[in-house]
């Protein structure tokens, strides 16, 4: 078995038994990018620097060093994640060359943790997409299927996992943007309650929703990364104060007495039957394992796409203002004075679903509108917040379909926007309502293409939905991420 | 012509001078090398946040208390969305729905009436970056040192009515700023400005007329004069037959003219939407109240405190109250209880103002103490030397850093009035000097003159004048 192929904690217990060396972790890596990246296109940015860390932990072990369980571990970077000198992209015209000059926290965190960057991520641009489609830079296909997309906007990491060029990665999730990618490639992908990771340094989407996750082949990767990279930050005055838990070492396998909930709403006339199916047949092995089920309703469920795209979009319209090619990133070539130049810069800068975004937001702050749309979903954001809280007295975690049917065609949604925006019909829920959530590999399609279950849990309740992963995973008797003839 | 009323509300900016900006740990200060004042959050960097200086949030409820304000304890800040190059987010962070201070006043004096002027809100925000010119480059340059310091912006009702009350109003402000030492407010470097919204109306009307605001009001002066030429504009406009258009404009000061900036069509929308990166403001009732507790006596209370304890009149109780340094010194000279107030008012605005004004030096740089100050006074009064010898006395002071005490020593200044020395002195002069004597008598009163100046010049100057001139009068008439 190959390096690349194992999780992150097996490489870890390797390298504490000096089984291997980080330095022969990362080339094993390499030499899969090697081999499949042409194929895949996971990476915008390589990190010519990862040898040098992967050298620095394996002097650290030499020296007898106490290590972060993590030490050694390649990890790959969504590209909207802020690397000191490391080109950061956000999959943009805009950005194509920019290089930040400090690094976000969690890159921090990782660097600290002795992880090795591999490089960075393909994504959606600025994370606006479900399907790695709408990058400036290149398509990134899916490791199970190449003519299929790898979901999005995480796209890249995702694909990264599912294809072993990372052993884990780092994502961000606005309204689905690691799950989905997660369930379309048949990884695990968490998103963390709001405020539970540090946002500095991840370039804005939708700043009241957008959370930084992971990626990884297993329930106990994410959560080793999770504790890697939560906590408060005093440079994020939206992060909250959590108890720093170490999620991996208290890992409960047993699904015995989990209460789980089962909203009617995310099983109707949208979702695929195979995807349902495969829920269901998880959701009755989960009950065959001693969990109970409960009934539960999520009404304003319904109201959840149109809330989501007033709330982000209005956010993001006023966070990419600053790419006015005045600071950094593209400057159109040929322009008459101020107005002309921004005009220029954004219209050559920005890729078309950006753009429909921006005007989309701007649309729902202007006077006359505001109150129509942005302040009347705030209102239903509320709604749908106090109806999971309400659901929570009943049960402990929620399981759903984290995606409304597998992966589609490259080229196959692109020109339908609303389609499109349907595939995050089952998780733009939670980040609405800042809940946890994690996806992980469920059954199959016909032509062999991953499904997803999805766990939502309450406001830091991140233990509970990583120990119901962590029980079905088991249940599973493993996941098999890894595409397969690739 | 009909008789027009000019109605006036003021929007007054103020830079606060925390120690660091109001987002991020940047330094907060004038006139360093351009763009070294910044940090990737300030210069609004990708993926940046902002953070909540939480002193600007005391400094602006201080302002609040002072300007008797209702201090909202939970407020959000939002986002204000415009293009410039100026503002490298796109955005300010500032307040809109709902203001950290509101419904407040400010009582002003014109012409010796008192008049309340309503303060509508008083917000936080932050400042933008500076654009520069230079005639070796053909565009324009961006020194983002400015971008992120803390900001006031006071709003007043439209209860102004002139231009002289305008400046009643920006000047108390002003003093307020610094007796509660919240701001540098040196004009100069802009740490004060002000948008004037001015309409006209006819007098007797209770409905406001269309107003315009004039922007790039950089002095009080400025906006006296602006609000006049405005006035004078919209009346004649209306004379004509004409409408006032909404819209905002120009204020040049160098012109003495206003021109239309945007008219109302050309309004920008500035998408204000709560800011999602920081918290709602939360601030504890019992902190409210402590910062109350720090607001010192405010100008309208010295003035008339100085007048009905100290006798001062108006005018000289308000140009010392005005100006905290007058105060602060007036105040502890007073204190001292060592000489009248009224005659440490008359140094104050006499001697000393000059000085200041002269040098440009504030009086507590220099070793001009109240100690001092009230000592002089002290010696004068209990007429130890003369009025001409104290003011020589003032310079030493200023330039040697002595005690009045040791100064009137070494310089021999202290004068003598002793009466049997003076009398002797007075007949001698008298007897060597019969002609001027006799032309006194013969009607040329010019002759007292000469001879007091004699008795002087033959006492070496130190003989009290008052009463040489006092004796030398006596003996001449009898």
């Amino acid at each position: 078995m190959k390096l690349y192929e194992k999780t992150a904690a097996e490489l870890s217990e390797m390298l504490r038994n000096k089984e291997c060396s980080a330095l022969e972790i990362l080339n094993d890596v390499n030499d899969r990018i090697n081999d499949v990246e042409g194929k895949v296109g996971a990476y915008v940015t390589l990190n010519e620097k990862a040898a040098e860390s992967a050298r620095a932990v394996d002097e650290a072990i030499a020296r007898g060093e106490e290590l972060h369980p993590l030490a050694g571990i390649p990890i790959g970077i969504k590209d909207n994640i802020s690397t000191k000198g490391l080109r950061t992209t956000c999959s943009s015209r805009m950005l194509e060359n920019y290089v930040p000059p400090f690094n976000a926290t969690v890159i921090d965190k990782v660097n600290d943790a002795g992880m090795v960057i591999t490089g960075k991520m393909n994504m959606d641009e600025f994370a606006m997409g479900s399907s790695t489609e709408t990058s400036y830079i290149h398509l990134t296909h899916n490791p199970h299927n190449l003519e299929c997309v790898p979901g999005g906007s995480s796209g890249g990491s995702a694909a990264a996992v599912a294809a072993g060029e990372a052993i884990v990665t780092l994502g961000s999730d606005t309204g689905g943007s690691i799950r989905q990618p997660a369930a379309l490639c048949g990884v695990v992908g968490m998103k963390p309650t709001y405020g539970s990771v540090s946002r500095y340094g991840l370039v804005a989407f939708a700043s009241s929703l957008d959370q930084i996750g992971s990626f990884g082949k297993s329930v106990k990767d994410v959560a080793m990364v999770q504790s890697a990279i939560c906590g408060y930050d005093k440079m994020d005055a939206t992060s909250a104060y959590v108890e720093n838990t170490d999620y991996a070492a208290n890992l409960r396998d047993s699904v015995r007495g989990l209460k789980i909930g089962v909203p009617a709403e995310y099983f109707g006339d949208g979702i695929d039957d195979d995807a349902k199916g495969s829920v269901y047949s998880a959701i009755k092995a989960l009950e065959a394992n001693g969990a109970e089920i409960r009934k539960i309703s999520l009404p304003s469920t319904e109201f959840a796409i149109n809330t989501y795209y007033i709330i982000a979009s209005a956010e993001a319209s006023s966070n990419l203002a600053r790419f006015d090619g005045v600071k950094y990133g593209y400057r159109a070539k040929d322009y008459d004075g101020l107005t002309d130049m921004y005009e220029k810069t954004r219209s050559e800068g920005f890729g078309d679903e950006v753009k429909r975004r921006i005007m989309l937001g701007t649309f729902v702050l202007s006077s006359g509108f505001y109150d129509a749309y942005y302040k009347k979903a705030k209102l239903v954001q509320r709604k749908i917040s106090n109806e999971f809280s309400q659901a929570f007295k009943e049960c402990d975690v929620i399981a759903t379909p984290t995606v409304p049917a597998s992966a589609f065609k490259i080229g196959e949604n692109i020109g339908d926007p609303l389609k499109m925006y349907y595939s995050d019909v089952c998780t733009v829920t939670v980040n609405i309502a800042g809940l946890p959530a994690i996806s992980l590999p469920c059954g199959k399609s016909k032509d062999g293409m991953p499904f997803g279950l999805q766990f939502i849990g309450s406001k830091f309740a991140e233990q509970t939905i990583l120990d119901a992963a962590y029980g079905y995973e088991k249940i599973c008797g493993g996941f098999d991420s890894l595409a397969k003839n690739l | 012509m009909k008789e027009y009323e000019i109605v006036v509300g003021l929007e007054v900016h103020a830079e606060l001078n925390t120690e660091s900006k109001i987002y991020c740990n940047c330094r907060n200060a004038f006139g360093l090398e351009v763009n070294t004042q910044v940090c990737p959050i300030c210069m609004g960097m990708p993926g940046t946040l902002p953070t909540l200086n939480e002193k600007v949030v005391d400094y602006a409820i201080k302002m609040g208390h002072a300007l008797n304000c209702k201090i909202n304890s939970v407020c959000k800040q939002d986002r204000k969305n415009y293009f410039y190059p100026d503002l490298p987010k796109a955005y300010q962070i500032s307040q809109a729905e709902v203001p950290l201070c509101e419904h407040g006043h400010l009582d002003i004096m014109v012409d010796g009436v008192e008049k309340s002027i309503g303060v509508t809100r008083i917000h936080i925000e932050e400042d933008a970056g500076k654009l520069l010119h230079d005639e070796s480059f053909s565009g324009s340059l961006v020194d983002l040192n400015r971008c992120g310091v803390p900001l006031i912006e006071i709003v007043s009702e439209p209860d102004i009515r002139s231009s002289s009350e305008a400046k009643a109003y920006l000047e108390t402000i002003k003093s307020i700023l610094q007796y509660i030492n919240i701001s540098d407010c040196k004009m100069q470097e802009g740490s004060i400005r002000c948008d004037v919204n001015v309409s006209v109306r006819e007098k007797g009307s209770t409905e406001f007329g269309t107003r315009c605001e004039m922007k790039n009001v950089n002095s009080f002066s400025a906006a006296v004069r602006g609000i006049e030429y405005e006035a004078k504009r919209q009346i004649e406009v209306l004379e004509a037959g004409g409408t006032i258009m909404q819209e905002t404009r120009r204020w040049d000061d160098a012109k003495g003219m206003s021109f239309t900036m945007r008219t109302k069509e050309d309004a920008q929308d500035y998408r204000y939407f709560p800011e999602p990166d920081l918290r709602t403001i939360v601030v504890d009732e019992a902190h409210i109240q402590e910062l109350k507790g720090c607001i010192p006596e405010l100008p309208n209370a010295k003035i008339s405190r100085y007048v009905k304890q100290h006798g001062l009149s108006q005018i000289d109780a308000t140009l010392i109250a005005e100006d905290i340094d007058k105060s602060k010194l007036y105040d502890e000279c007073v204190s001292l209880n060592r000489c009248k107030p009224k005659n440490i008012s008359n140094w104050i605005l006499a001697d000393i103002s000059k000085f200041t004004n002269d040098t440009g030096r504030s009086i507590l740089e220099t070793p001009l103490t109240a100690e001092r100050l009230a000592d002089l006074i002290a010696e004068v009064e209990k007429k130890t030397i003369s009025n001409s010898a104290a003011k020589k006395v003032f310079e030493i002071i200023i330039k040697e850093d002595k005690e009045p005490a040791q100064i009137i020593e070494e310089q021999g200044l202290a004068q003598n009035s002793d009466m049997g020395f003076l009398e002797q002195l007075v007949k001698d002069v008298l007897a060597a000097n019969e002609k001027s004597v006799t032309d006194y008598k013969n009607g040329k009163t010019n002759a007292l003159g000469y001879i007091v100046g004699q008795c002087m010049k033959a006492s070496k100057g130190k003989a009290n004048p008052g009463m040489v001139k006092e004796l030398v009068t006596k003996y001449l008439n009898e």
